[in-house]
């Protein structure tokens, strides 16, 4: 390898880069960009659930009831239908999320020191919020049938519970999301930005150009990766710079950690990317195969949004194909855990291997011969 | 003028065919992809709390301390994966991601329960993971009340009865979450495959100079972009059809609804997927600035669908971007149709946005794609 073939190489793609300035523009403003988006749109946060209430009892004890739930914060009432049947068409038409159905009996059951029934209904299609809501009303039926049991005596029921969160105390879901749609933005963009380089060449007939020069395989595929790995590296300090003036996330661990294991993840990134063009020769073709293999599954299967751990078995396994994946536990590591190299050698010996993996695939891929 | 001529649209239309699967890698593409994806996507698409593995604290060691580690155990929402005195240890065990939930019990803590001032369980929670944290605090918050309140009234303390809550989930009994979200995949996947077989297709022809061959054939705009379209809407169709299946027979989503109010409503979001992909196209010079720009639309498109993060709970100005989004209102159909038996009397604002975008990105798609052949 000839360091200043090498750098001939590099400067080359440079100057290709800036001849195409809407791309490169996209390519260093786009993270930041979108990550200021979510940041402010997104949160997992479940409040203001709407939620119908039908009090059938009408009473004392009933309104008590209903104030307990307006009043918990959580829950927002927004209808009061007159019959049954209306509650059907407010959960089909998802008005509400949930319908509180109060009977007659209600007042009169308490009273008399019997159990009260009343009836929780959920639109289940929305699972996810449904199993928040169902939580959040259990704990406030629970709370106000002590308050009626004990009838303004003092006592505190046997156990509680105290919570603590750690790493996120507040449960702040911004602090979560930002440093994991960092890695997830990162991953895609990376695949992006490489996945048409050398189908490019070949596709306008510059290939035959770099073919006539001495210029080595090895030389053209790190050369052409070094522009790249710059963008990277700067779209990865401005979302960084940016979540944390903007957003507030905390940056409890080793910065340098971070760079390095950073690095590592572009490189590899980048070089799978550049294998895609290598392989296929064609851009139509190179980025339905990168979107197809690095969009969804660094969304889905990198524990971003979904936990792995909840997965079967099979599919936690593939897991461990999508860099994505280490990426994610490494910036939420850093980030939120400030847990160093005793912690994170995992991700890093893995981002290593996908690094050699990537680089090797792509320079073996890369032909300079004409057909 | 824009007159539109059987014969020339049907040899446009074989060309775009035989260019489209000029490459047979591209035929197991377009495909093939779809379904491997919806398999895998759709046992990811979990967000049950189920055995979460849980790492116990007991400095009290007691009868009552176990009975309620048994309780918690037994709700099938916890599952306990190690036990130690060391506090050190459920530190350890957090930072390695070898626990999710901790649940420590002081010493005494059999004692404080017969106390007034009653006895205290600290529950800790891996907050990297706040949906599973919300859920799990939810739970345990729960149980514990629950647990205390048995206690209380087999003492004696709380004589007579309470709220009897029953809960019952419509449409999805078990409050799985796959049900919701396995239509939400078919969704992200039919846009995805919509806008990569267009995004790049008029920009390909600009970057290669054929779109100067086809500028100077008696060719017009109205009937390139049919050409463009129709063979993109069938390879689309045929994907649908494919999820779709799979999603029923392989997932068992349960379709309530009817196969025929889906379709007007695939037709018109695919239409959005396609005009939207053949305006990046028109607009972009390169194929690379293509591609970057797709991947701009395409995530906010998912993230703001209500796919995963719920609409409600966004600040107001990005609920009103929602609108927007093509995405959410098929999102908002596909699950209403498989899940309630929905139809269209009941989304018809639904359908209404969709027709509204679907026309609206055409037009600007025809608009553009007339300028660009003018270039």
């Amino acid at each position: 390898m000839n360091p200043g073939r090498l750098w001939a190489m590099a400067r080359k793609e440079a100057i290709q880069l800036r001849r195409d300035p809407r791309s490169l523009g996209m390519a260093f403003l786009l993270p930041a960009a979108l990550l200021l988006f979510f940041g402010y749109a997104i949160s997992y946060d479940v409040n203001n659930i709407e939620m119908a209430v039908l009090d059938e009892s009408n009473s004392e004890r009933s309104r008590g009831l209903i104030h307990a739930f307006e009043s918990s914060g959580y829950f927002d009432i927004v209808e009061y239908p007159a019959r049954y049947e209306d509650v059907d068409e407010l959960l089909q038409r998802a008005k509400v999320l949930a319908v509180l159905v109060i009977p007659p009996s209600f007042d009169r059951d308490l009273a008399a020191g019997r159990d009260a029934p009343v009836q929780l209904l959920l639109d289940g299609s929305d699972a996810n919020s449904a199993t928040i809501a169902q939580n959040y009303a259990a704990a406030i039926m629970i709370r106000y049938s002590s308050d009626v049991l004990l009838r303004g005596r003092r006592f505190v029921l046997p156990a509680q519970a105290e919570t603590r969160v750690w790493y996120n105390e507040t449960l702040e879901s911004r602090n979560m999301i930002v440093p994991g749609l960092v890695a997830v933005i990162m991953s895609i963009i990376a695949a992006m930005l490489t996945a048409l380089t050398i189908a490019r060449e070949w596709e306008r007939g510059t290939m035959e150009q770099l073919a006539a020069t001495p210029v080595h395989r090895l030389e053209v595929v790190i050369g052409k990766l070094v522009p790249y790995v710059g963008i990277g590296l700067f779209d990865v300090a401005l979302a960084i710079v940016a979540g944390l003036l903007i957003f507030g996330v905390p940056l409890r661990g080793n910065i340098l950690l971070l760079t390095g294991l950073t690095l590592l993840f572009l490189i590899g990134a980048l070089s799978f990317g550049m294998f895609i063009s290598a392989a296929v020769k064609s851009q139509v073709l190179a980025s339905q195969i990168a979107i197809q293999t690095t969009y969804l599954p660094a969304i889905l299967l990198s524990g971003f949004m979904f936990s792995i751990s909840t997965m079967p078995i099979a599919l936690q396994v593939v897991t461990y194909a999508v860099p994505a994946r280490y990426y994610v536990s490494v910036t939420k590591g850093i980030f939120l855990k400030g847990v160093g190299p005793e912690v994170l050698w995992v991700q890093g010996l893995a981002m290593i291997i996908f690094a050699t993996v990537g680089l090797t695939l792509a320079i073996r891929s890369f032909r300079k011969e004409l057909e | 003028m824009s007159v539109i001529s059987p014969v020339r649209v049907r040899q446009l239309l074989k060309k775009e065919l035989r260019q489209v699967f000029r490459d047979p890698r591209m035929k197991r593409i377009v495909f093939i992809a779809p379904v491997i994806q919806l398999v895998a996507f759709g046992y990811a698409v979990n967000t049950d709390i189920k055995n979460t593995k849980t790492f116990v604290i007991d400095h009290d060691r007691s009868a009552a301390s176990r009975e309620l580690l048994e309780v918690v155990e037994a709700t099938g929402y916890f599952r306990i994966v190690g036990r130690s005195e060391r506090p050190a240890d459920l530190v350890h065990a957090l930072d390695y991601g070898k626990a999710e939930v901790g649940i420590e019990i002081p010493a005494g803590f059999s004692r404080d329960l017969a106390d007034e001032r009653g006895a205290r369980v600290q529950v800790i929670l891996d907050g990297t993971n706040s949906n599973t944290a919300t859920v799990a605090q939810g739970y345990l918050t729960y149980i514990v009340q629950g647990y205390a309140r048995s206690r209380a009234a087999a003492a004696g303390a709380l004589a007579g009865g309470g709220v009897d809550a029953r809960v019952r989930a419509w449409y999805n009994p078990d409050l799985e979450s796959r049900v919701y979200n396995v239509p939400g995949v078919i969704g992200m996947l039919i846009l995805l495959m919509s806008l990569l077989l267009t995004a790049l297709s008029v920009v390909r022809e600009r970057e290669m100079g054929t779109l100067d061959q086809l500028t100077v054939s008696p060719l017009s705009a109205a009937e390139l972009m049919l050409g463009k379209t129709v063979p993109a809407t069938l390879v689309a169709f045929i994907d649908l059809f494919l999820v779709t299946a799979l999603a029923i027979l392989w997932f068992h989503i349960p379709m309530r609804g009817s196969f025929l109010d889906l379709l007007p409503a695939a037709l018109l979001y695919i239409l959005c997927g396609l005009a939207l992909g053949l305006l990046i196209s028109s607009v972009s010079r390169t194929q690379q600035e293509a591609f970057m720009t797709m991947f701009l639309v395409l995530l906010p498109a998912i993230i703001l669908s209500g796919f995963f993060y719920p609409i409600s709970s966004m600040p107001e100005v990005f609920q009103w971007i929602t609108v927007l989004n093509p995405v959410r209102h098929f999102l908002e159909i596909v699950r209403a149709i498989f899940l309630k038996g929905a139809g269209i009397a009941d989304l018809w604002v639904q359908y209404a946005m969709l027709t509204v975008m679907a026309g609206g990105a055409t037009w600007l798609a025809i608009v553009r794609f007339r300028r660009s052949m003018a270039l």
